[in-house]
């Protein structure tokens, strides 16, 4: 093999490399054999919950939310809920008992600042910069896996840079396609070797060559053309790729944006229907890449909180309060939504203009966490949502009946 | 003998030394950087030669009437499509002003100002109303009120039709307006309610001037919004609509009537008036101050800044009522701004820019430009959010963003090849802050290229 024209991939097998990988410190975790999968979507830009899955048996559904009603009802869940019908997938999900939907759900932040929001949602916190890194990070600290392995060959962030969610003291991989020609391997040896006295340096090179190696180059793949999401197909379809060997990664987080629909928002089609078609087909493109490890998956999306209940001025809607959030997969005990609705009556509203929360979106969350990747009510209660006590565990949302 | 201060100046303050720029600038960096910051300045060349707001406005608004007259399932062929593609080469333009400005500049500390507050102000091209727009509130509003107040800045954004389309204003309308009034009177309405959205109110009120924390409520964002209803822009199309195409226009017939309370302050009705008013006292309140010093000490000295540096820049604003030019001298003046360790990790534009004038080169397409600015995670105009761009290491330095760097290095060490000599490159931009094991990897580098590679990859060149 000529060392000028090989790749990273082949880096990955060099004398430096190892000795990069021996110096890195390691995570002790305790034994205790599980496979299962964890992948967390994020819709940044607050995803309207009463467009996604309108509430179509409440009398006051049609006269509050006027233009932006959603009128094609071929997704039915219940006598209450739907599907918007761009979720077409989700829908077959949903009576194949594979997806849970949950309503009228927010996490403990009340404001409306799209930042704050997201922080808030990724920290696992009860406000804004309580604590400085991610609750999917404190997990990763806590959690229970067969073999000992680095906490970066565990969990990666779909994204170049690591989202909040996913930053602490553990370390995770991160990789998104690139569209730049490989690097020779003789010069990523010398840089390694300039980063050898630097660890700031030396640690992500090692983590980034290491998730290269799975994840594939990117030559097979064009531009991400009219995906409304931009990469997010592309990028799901990786998160595929990354978890489904029996060896690969078990948590993955994903982002995509656009959801602030703040003007012409659209109804049954439109602007925010086509990005729930993106949504729903790049959750399938991630499924169909599962193969038949998606029966050991669960997937949670969540956004930062829902919109005003009521069309703003501008064939939109404004920054509001609770939302819904979708958990998928396998391994998910579904075909039911858990929502204990508050209704759209005007008095029932939050502030008179919002969805009034009744599910804490951390009782979700740490349902998924225990009963999905076997973290103990401790840590839940603990380090991964500290001060969260008053969220109760949400039982039963894992294991096909 | 170059000293470190004036590597800082160079390479902090500014965007990154130019092959001679660290014996130019010689032994006052403090004095050099303090030139940049006084006074007002032409727009550089390329970028006066670009077609400004009007003339981009009216093509969009061409664009649109076309669109809504041309059939429902040809939408997206034809005419609207080659104005599409128009826009997208205009953006291309404007990409390649900014660049070769950025890379070219004598002044790069005051080009680093107006990428400052640019981004403080930010409006995403990702937005299809304002792909061409978004360069130009950097280039129409940033660039020519570097030299004035705050205040000044402040009215000048949120009057720009960036910001105005960005933020969704330009169709607020006041519940209790004459427009509105007249609008739900009108059967063929079918019950669609005008009313306002809040987005522009919140953010600025947010994120341009008194900060999340800065003590606004949710009410105050409702009389804020109903302050600027009929903040609008002009155009020939639609009800009511008047005024120069693609020019701040109040719409009276639009706004809400009445007088307001915004933060426990009442403001009496005075048509625009009534905004300017609120606009010219939130400028001024404390807790902007505080947000505006945050963001530059976090900027010019560490993501988590100094909170004796952030009281000294805040104090400076309190003190000068908001001049710019006051608050930047201030900037040059903090010892912690001086250290020598690089607490900064570089952002992919700053990244780039900086390897760019290293090299003197500009890259002859602005596509190309684009495509690595892509990859490397920060399409120009394209924040994708009102808050901007991210300005810590954490949004930055993931192992994939850092890998990226290395292959982007790697291509323009290609590019740049026989052309440089790598180790007289690296002492022109580093100067003492060169390592010894960088200077070594670079001279022991098996091709020019390959040299040019490691330095751009060097901890050094990430840093500043």
């Amino acid at each position: 093999m000529s060392t000028q024209h090989s790749t990273r991939r082949a880096f990955l097998q060099s004398a430096a490399l190892a000795g990069l990988a021996a110096c890195a410190p390691r995570m002790s975790l305790a034994a205790a054999d599980t496979r299962a999968r964890f992948i967390l979507v994020i819709l940044r830009g607050a995803l309207d919950g009463l467009a996604a899955v309108p509430a179509y048996g409440d009398g006051n559904y049609v006269r509050q939310r006027g233009a932006l009603s959603i009128a094609t009802l071929d997704h039915k869940l219940d006598g209450l809920f739907a599907l918007n019908p761009a979720l077409t997938n989700l829908h077959r999900r949903f009576l194949e008992r594979q997806l849970v939907v949950f309503h009228a759900t927010a996490s403990p932040y009340r404001e409306r600042s799209h930042f704050d929001g997201q922080d808030v949602l990724e920290q696992g916190a009860t406000a804004p910069a309580s604590v400085h890194d991610g609750w999917l990070n404190r997990m990763l600290q806590v959690l229970p896996v067969a073999q000992p392995r680095g906490t970066e060959q565990l969990a990666v962030a779909l994204s170049q840079n690591v989202p909040l969610v996913l930053r602490g003291a553990a370390r995770v991989s991160s990789w998104v396609p690139s569209m730049l020609p490989n690097v020779e391997s003789d010069t990523l040896e010398r840089i390694a070797d300039l980063y050898s006295s630097d660890p700031y340096f030396a640690v992500r090179l090692h983590t980034a060559l290491a998730t290269n190696s799975v994840a594939g180059d990117a030559s097979g793949m064009t531009s991400a053309g009219r995906d409304p999401l931009g990469q997010f197909n592309a990028i799901a379809s990786a998160a595929g790729r990354l978890l489904a060997p029996e060896d690969g990664l078990r948590i993955a987080v994903i982002e995509a944006r656009g959801w602030d629909t703040h003007a012409s928002q659209g109804a049954d089609t439109g602007q925010l229907a086509n990005r729930l078609r993106g949504l729903d087909l790049g959750l399938e493109a991630l499924r169909t890449e599962l193969g038949a490890t998606w029966n050991q998956t669960a997937v949670l999306i969540v956004t930062e909180f829902g919109r005003t209940v009521a069309v703003n001025g501008t064939s939109g809607t404004d920054h509001g309060t609770a939302t819904c959030a979708f958990l998928v997969g396998g391994a998910v005990s579904g075909g039911r939504v858990i929502a204990d609705w508050p209704g759209l009556a005007a008095s029932n509203l939050y502030q008179g203009r919002d969805l009034q929360p009744t599910l804490d979106l951390r009782s979700v969350l740490k349902g998924v966490l225990g009963a999905h990747l076997g973290i103990a009510e401790r840590d839940l209660e603990g380090s991964v949502f500290p001060d969260s006590r008053s969220a109760r565990i949400l039982d039963g949302l894992i294991g096909q009946t | 003998m170059v000293s470190l201060d004036t590597v800082i100046a160079a390479n902090r303050f500014g965007l990154g030394a130019r092959p001679g720029e660290l014996a130019e600038i010689g032994a006052d960096p403090r004095g050099w950087l303090a030139l940049q910051a006084a006074g007002s300045r032409p727009v550089p060349g390329p970028i006066a030669e670009l077609p400004g707001s009007a003339v981009l406005f009216e093509t969009l608004r061409q664009a649109q009437r076309q669109r809504r007259q041309s059939p429902r399932d040809a939408r997206t062929a034809a005419p609207s499509e080659k104005i599409r593609q128009r826009q997208v080469a205009r953006y291309f333009d404007q990409v390649a002003a900014r660049y070769r400005v950025a890379v070219e500049t004598r002044e790069s500390f005051r080009e680093r100002l107006v990428d400052f507050w640019s981004n403080h102000f930010a409006v995403s091209a990702d937005k299809a109303t304002v792909l061409t727009l978004a360069a130009t509130l950097e280039n129409e509003v940033i660039r020519p009120n570097l030299a004035g107040s705050f205040a000044d800045l402040l009215l000048a954004v949120a009057t720009h039709p960036a910001m105005i389309l960005y933020l969704d204003n330009q169709a607020s309308i006041g519940p209790g307006s004459p427009l509105a009034r007249r609008a739900t009177r009108r059967p063929q309405n079918n019950g669609r309610k005008l009313g306002i959205n809040e987005n522009l109110a919140r953010e600025i009120l947010e994120l341009h001037t008194l900060g999340v924390n800065g003590g606004y409520s949710q009410a105050d964002v409702t009389a804020f919004a109903q302050v600027l209803t009929g903040w609008s822009i002009g155009a020939d199309q639609g009800s009511g609509a008047k005024g120069r195409p693609g020019a701040f226009e109040f719409r009276e017939r639009a706004h809400e009537p009445g007088a307001k309370v915004v933060l426990g302050k009442r403001y009496a009705e005075d048509g625009a008036g009534q905004g300017r008013a609120v606009l010219k006292d939130i400028a001024r309140h404390s807790a902007t101050a505080q947000h505006l010093a945050t963001k530059l000490a976090r900027h010019f000295i560490a993501d988590e800044p100094p909170p004796g540096a952030v009281e000294r820049i805040a104090r400076a604003f309190r003190d000068s009522e908001g001049d710019l030019p006051a608050v930047h001298k201030a900037l040059i003046e903090l010892p912690e701004a001086w250290r020598a360790t690089s607490a900064k990790f570089k952002t992919p534009h700053e990244f780039v820019v900086s390897a760019l004038r290293a090299a003197a080169f500009v890259p002859a397409k602005a596509r190309q430009l684009v495509a690595s600015f892509q990859v490397l995670g920060q399409r120009p105009y394209t924040p994708g959010s009102p808050a901007g761009w991210p300005d810590t290491a954490a949004q930055w330095d993931g192992p994939d963003a850092l890998f990226k760097r290395i292959e982007w290095a790697a291509q323009i060490g290609d590019r740049l090849g026989s052309r440089v000599r790598p180790l007289q490159l690296a002492e022109d931009a580093l100067g003492p802050s060169l390592s010894d094991a960088t200077r070594m990897a670079v001279a022991r580098a098996s091709s020019a290229a390959q040299g040019i590679t490691l330095l751009f990859a060097s901890p050094q060149f990430m840093r500043r």
